[in-house]
């Protein structure tokens, strides 16, 4: 049974990372606060793969690859599996889109500020600052496996958490295989967070 | 109503939601590299991830009350028992020891032979100077802060320098009491 720690501890360093980045280390400079949180997770997810993937054969293709990151990775990673993945075709740039469902319980709290108080703006910057780390995961996890890519998160359709990588290679074999597409089963993907 | 019963840590541990310990381990080694990397000072970083530390207890106090059934504690030795055996271990997973009391009661230490936070770490030799584990002594000074006791935390062994333990010396300074919103001749 591996270690286990509790979810609040993940939590507490993940929400307190953010907010020292942003509000003290590089405070009104939110671009650079996340490009560090999101190199925070690239460290994670890089590392995180080669220690899965010590024990397994390479993969024989890049599809191979993603499954794996979107499957088994992925639910190692937040013990839940992704909702929705899909391919899109457009002027021969490959793109995946995996939705997950948010937890309606995120909640924002915030000593200086009454919640009902702070708006959309505010609560989609906190949000999507957060989200720099997964994304960081994500493409340190692909670009381990040798897939190089740009990932972003679009939360405006919060709770629901659209997360887009875009590849930059092309991949052909995906054109062949893509008629069989790729079934992720259907579960509900639940990222609990308290922004103070 | 009869007091509800303090639980153990153990039972706690078992009923919250709990993530794999190695995804905690790694981001918190990606979160010190990168601070070693922007405030390039080892004595910096330190500071920084006490500050951290400071900011995660004054919130996770609340868990822990609200969890534990704990009810105010009769000493500070009884407080450093509580911290050891129930607040390590609902969420690191790991129970530390009490030992090293001084004569007033006011002086102990923690020690932690296994902690999450330093699996499969090994400190470079250009890190000389870094309290890794700074975070910890971070958190347990915020949190007793949350309940009236003002502390000194300290790193008195570390394993990543080579000691055979994690201790962490912690001193009470003042016990702050309770202070009322309102005065009682107002």
């Amino acid at each position: 049974m591996a270690r286990e720690v509790s979810e609040s501890c993940m939590d507490s360093l993940l929400t307190e990372i953010v907010s020292s980045y942003c509000n003290r280390f590089y405070a009104n400079k939110p671009e650079l606060a996340a490009r560090r949180i999101e190199a925070i997770g690239y460290q994670v997810g890089h590392q995180l793969t080669e220690r899965y993937t010590i024990e397994r054969p390479r993969f024989s293709d890049h599809l191979e690859a993603i499954k794996f990151i979107c499957k088994d990775f992925w639910f190692e990673l937040f013990k839940k599996q992704i909702d929705n993945l899909k391919t899109n075709h457009r002027d021969n740039k490959f793109r995946w889109l995996s939705r997950m469902s948010g937890d309606s319980s995120v909640e924002i709290s915030s000593a200086a500020q009454d919640s009902s108080t702070m708006s959309d703006n505010k609560f989609a910057q906190a949000t999507s600052m957060h989200l720099y780390f997964p994304c960081g995961i994500i493409r340190g996890a692909l670009s381990t496996l040798g897939i190089p890519c740009a990932v972003s998160a679009d939360i405006s359709n919060h709770p629901a958490c659209n997360i887009l990588c875009v590849f930059h290679e092309l991949m052909r074999r995906l054109v062949c295989d893509s008629d069989k597409g790729v079934a992720v089963s259907l579960h509900e993907f639940k990222w609990t967070k308290r922004y103070s | 109503m009869a007091p509800a019963v303090p639980r153990s840590g153990d039972a706690i541990f078992a009923n919250v939601e709990r993530v794999n310990a190695e995804l905690f381990t790694l981001t918190y080694g990606a979160i010190v590299r990168q601070l070693l990397t922007d405030l390039e000072e080892v004595e910096e970083v330190n500071k920084q991830l006490d500050q951290m530390g400071y900011n995660i207890g004054i919130r996770l106090i609340d868990e822990f009350l609200a969890k534990s059934n704990v009810t105010r504690c009769v000493d500070f030795r009884e407080t450093a028992e509580v911290i050891a055996k129930v607040g390590f271990k609902m969420f690191l997973g790991v129970t530390a020891s009490v030992t090293n009391w001084d004569t007033e009661g006011t002086c102990c230490s923690l020690i932690l032979e296994d902690n999450p936070l330093v699996d499969f770490v090994e400190l470079p030799d250009t890190c000389q100077g870094l309290y890794y584990c700074n975070i910890l002594s971070g958190v347990v000074r915020g949190a007793l802060e949350m309940v009236s006791m003002k502390t000194e935390v300290t790193w008195v062994r570390d394993m990543l320098r080579g000691d055979d333990a994690f201790e962490l010396q912690v001193k009470l300074l003042k016990q702050i009491p309770e202070e009322y919103p309102y005065k009682d001749d107002e």
